[in-house]
């Protein structure tokens, strides 16, 4: 297996464009990684998409988006996982460098969902969970978050404010990101008072219905030293773990196996323990989600990623800042894109470029994307090389 | 071959609206209503309840009662007005869930209120003939009554099962006759959402004609008096008509206050007369006799009388009691929230 | 959304609760699967699912998927069995303010959704609160 490097990152600002297609999104973040990176050419493309077809009638995604890039037959392919879809195409890119089998491959997501009104989307979003025995009984995933979330509660005494101190830490991080779908700061009691969605989680908990793409470009790390990239990132390590599907065949519904399993196979691959991070990109399409991801990320102790997030541990300046970016929640969450967009934050993290977000002396980083309640989970680590 | 009920079991939803609450919308005088009446409160249906589902459990209790394999039961019928196809039955999707197909012969009744009695009627009939061990028959029913009708504050929703057979009866069937003639005074037509009635109308000549010369034809047939029985019920489509029927025929009142379920339940129409049967027989005591008179508009009345054995003692606690499940735990809603359970509000179609 | 012959498919589970229990390590499995998640055996015997259970986890639905907004707002709830499986559904009929972890449930038969004004009624389990 080759070494792998990450040299280019494109990404389009996201929120409701509704001037743009789902091609016209993708494009404009491939093109944008590919003259990030400063190469002529990709030899394969895969996109993370986790349904063109219920958000805007269309499949089939590998050849429409790879005939957009002008450059010929190249392979495309088309992953999807639901929510982590982008992730796990960045895995199926840095596997296809990493075997030998491409050199330069671009690696991307994308997802257009406002063509669609709020029902359909709940609908579409509702396919990552199991539709025979979760969905067919009127859940939803905000629902199935919010359960989560009872247990956690109930199991840790994880509180109210400190839920809503997630979303307020990840807007004031957004508030920062000129990409970023919402770039405004809220308060606790904002959250706290927002309308509910699924008892106990209210809107300002959820992360937004977004249109938006992310690309990054992979080449063997040999290859990236010699082009003399702005600044070579390598992958330090790509794991990929899978639970049940329905949160109620999970024994414990506090916690998350599955990224569990995938960071402790990532920090083994790269060699390092969380307390080598210097910051985390990770998955919260809830504030609980978040909480919950951070305890197994082994970042905290079981049962305390509560406290912790109301503690500033996780804060910019903190000792490990969680979603510089401002997370799914604030920076927006085009499902697919959002995988390869963690992976666009820690290269402007690694590089120095992420401005007023800059997290201080960053040099290595995870970005943990997930499917459903959790059912997927894709971890990488990423580090200056 | 004595036939008779094996087991019995009863289901009423957990909803009530108040008179009141019906009275105060449509500027109607409650007092009046409750006394004319003689009704205080209905069950009313959640949307996801309906015939089928309260079938079900029903079914359900009826089948712990009668402590059977539920694959030995040889027909299943299901008398209701508000059967949720109109096209499919409703029996395959209770005989499904009672575990009673595929060898199981299925139909769906309808007779206005007097469908579950028919199917009672039918089921009788086919164990007596040697057809089969087992039957069951559902009466159940969520009726719309038309918003600021009389009928809004009776029609109210609720099922009554009971498998018939021939060995281990905890009630036998000694008698049963019916009366029937076309009579126009309660209808809905095909595509219709509420149904009409015909004022008085309903009363002497279809009501009280049917019901008391039914009551006397079997009082006739089987050459008994009021005296013969401690228990009687009729349909009951608001409080006052079965106690005049009871009153006018010689049955006291203390004969039946225990089936007269209707002043807090409502007219659970094909459910009605079938479910105040399941209240006396959780209360009855082996020999008690029970004369039984439905009626369903259209028009027509089945009579039958009972004859409780010593089994009824075994089965009485093995289910939830109906006035028990009448009387536990009822949960009070406003006009506005029945209004939206019952589909009476027009809403913006689905695309 | 729901066909006919995708309803039907899981009539045995939504109907009669019928689970399949592997015949190695005795887990019971629902809906019934071809592999057992534990010790891999692939003979199962059919059996019926605990009517009565426990509220591990639940929340209460504000925004309803389409076909549920005129039961909003209503709880679900992952119910912990007695024989230990765990399903998801709709806990009804009772105050939503008051609802806990722990509470006991009994399943009941119910109308859980339907395909639109003219499609198929699909019925199911809920789960009512005991006693």
């Amino acid at each position: 297996m080759r070494e792998v490097a990450v040299i280019g990152v494109g990404m389009n600002r996201w929120g409701e464009l509704w001037k743009k297609s789902h091609r016209q999104i993708w494009t404009e973040a491939a093109i944008e990684a590919i003259e990030d990176a400063g190469v002529d050419h990709v030899d394969a493309m895969y996109v993370g998409c986790m349904s063109g077809g219920l958000f805007v009638g269309q499949e089939h995604l590998g050849p429409l988006l790879a005939e957009q890039l002008g450059m010929g037959p190249i392979p495309g392919t088309r992953v999807e996982s639901a929510c982590a879809s982008g992730g796990l195409a960045f895995r199926q890119a840095y596997l296809a460098v990493a075997s030998g089998e491409h050199d330069i491959v671009i690696a991307s997501g994308v997802e257009k969902m406002t063509d669609v009104d709020g029902g359909a989307a709940t609908y579409a979003l509702s396919t990552a969970a199991d539709q025979e025995y979760e969905c067919y009984q009127g859940i939803t995933f905000p629902g199935l978050y919010a359960m989560m979330a009872s247990v956690h509660m109930a199991k840790y005494g994880t509180t109210r404010k400190q839920l809503a101190d997630v979303a307020v830490k990840n807007h004031y991080n957004g508030a920062r990101n000129p990409l970023a779908q919402f770039q405004g700061e809220i308060t606790a009691d904002q959250v706290m008072s927002s309308v509910l969605v699924a008892d106990p989680l209210r809107i300002l908990d959820c992360s937004p219905i977004t249109d938006g793409a992310a690309a990054v470009i992979l080449v063997p790390l040999d290859y990236a030293k010699k082009m003399n990239a702005d600044m070579v990132v390598r992958v330090a390590a790509s794991a990929h773990a899978t639970d049940a599907i329905a949160l109620h065949d999970r024994e414990d519904l506090a916690w998350l196996a599955s990224t569990q399993v995938a960071a402790e196979k990532a920090y083994k691959q790269a060699g390092i323990t969380s307390k080598d991070l210097s910051f985390c990109e990770v998955h919260d399409c809830f504030t609980i989600a978040e909480v919950m991801v951070s305890e197994a990320l082994g970042l905290f102790d079981r049962g305390s990623g509560g406290p912790a997030a109301s503690s500033g541990a996780t804060a910019l300046g903190g000792e490990i800042p969680i979603n510089p970016s401002g997370g799914l929640k604030s920076k927006g969450h085009p499902v697919g894109a959002t995988g390869v967009a963690q992976i666009r934050e820690v290269m402007m993290q690694l590089r120095g470029k992420a401005g007023d977000r800059q997290v201080k002396n960053a040099h290595r980083a995870l970005t943990q994307n997930m499917g459903g309640t959790g059912a997927s989970t894709v971890v990488h680590i990423f580090e200056r090389a | 071959m004595e036939v008779g009920i094996v087991g019995y079991g009863a289901y009423v939803p957990r909803h009530r609206i108040k008179v009141e609450e019906i009275a105060k919308v449509w500027g109607a005088d409650a007092p009046s209503y409750k006394r004319g009446l003689m009704l205080q409160e209905k069950s009313v249906p959640t949307p996801d309840q309906d015939t089928i589902t309260m079938s079900v459990e029903a079914g359900r209790h009826a089948l712990v009662r009668a402590g059977i394999d539920p694959a030995k039961i040889g027909a299943i019928y299901i008398g209701s007005e508000s059967h949720p196809y109109a096209v499919k039955p409703s029996g395959t999707v209770v005989a499904e869930a009672l575990g009673g197909t595929p060898d199981i012969h299925c139909a769906d009744f309808e007779f206005a209120c007097k469908a579950g009695s028919e199917a009672m009627f039918v089921s009788l009939s086919l164990v007596r003939a040697g057809e089969m061990d087992f039957a069951l028959a559902i009466g159940a029913d969520t009726s719309q009554g038309a918003p600021g009708d009389a009928l809004e504050y009776s029609a109210s929703a609720g099922a009554a099962a009971f498998i018939f057979g021939h060995e281990n009866i905890a009630a036998v069937c000694e008698t049963t006759y019916s009366y029937t003639t076309d009579t126009p005074d309660f209808w809905r037509r095909e595509y219709q959402f509420y149904p009409r009635h015909a004022g008085r109308y309903t009363g002497e000549p279809a009501y009280f004609k049917h019901v008391l010369s039914c009551a006397r034809g079997l009082m006739e047939k089987a050459n008994v008096t009021p005296d013969d029985f401690r228990w009687a019920v009729f349909h009951q489509p608001n409080g006052k008509f079965p106690m005049r029927a009871a009153k006018e025929l010689g049955f006291s009142k203390e004969k039946v206050e225990q089936g007269w379920l209707v002043p807090t339940l409502g007219n659970t129409y094909s459910g009605s007369s079938p479910m105040g049967l399941t209240a006396i027989l959780d209360k009855a005591e082996p020999g008690d006799k029970i004369f039984m008179v439905s009626y369903g508009s259209g028009a027509g009345s089945d009579g039958f009388i009972w004859r409780v054995t010593d089994r009824i003692r075994e089965i009485q606690d093995k289910a939830p009691q109906t006035r028990e499940q009448l009387e536990n735990n009822p949960i009070y809603i406003d006009y506005g929230t029945y209004a939206k359970y019952r589909g009476k509000i027009r809403k913006l179609a689905e695309s | 959304m729901i066909g006919s012959a995708r309803y039907w498919r899981e009539i045995p589970q939504r109907y009669r609760y019928e689970a399949g229990k592997c015949t190695g390590c005795d887990k019971i499995f629902f809906p019934p699967r071809n592999v057992c998640s534990k010790c891999r055996g692939q003979e199962f015997e059919t059996v019926t699912l605990a009517k009565n259970g426990e509220v591990e986890a639940f929340t209460i639905i504000r925004v309803a998927p389409s076909g549920f907004q005129d039961e909003s707002p209503y709880a679900v709830g992952v119910i912990r069995l007695e024989d230990g499986v765990k399903v998801t559904a709709q806990i009804t009929d009772c105050d939503l303010e008051k609802l806990a972890i722990g509470d006991q449930v009994s399943r009941e038969f119910r109308l859980v959704q339907q395909d639109g004004e003219s499609g198929i009624l699909c019925y199911g389990y809920k789960f009512v609160p005991r006693g």
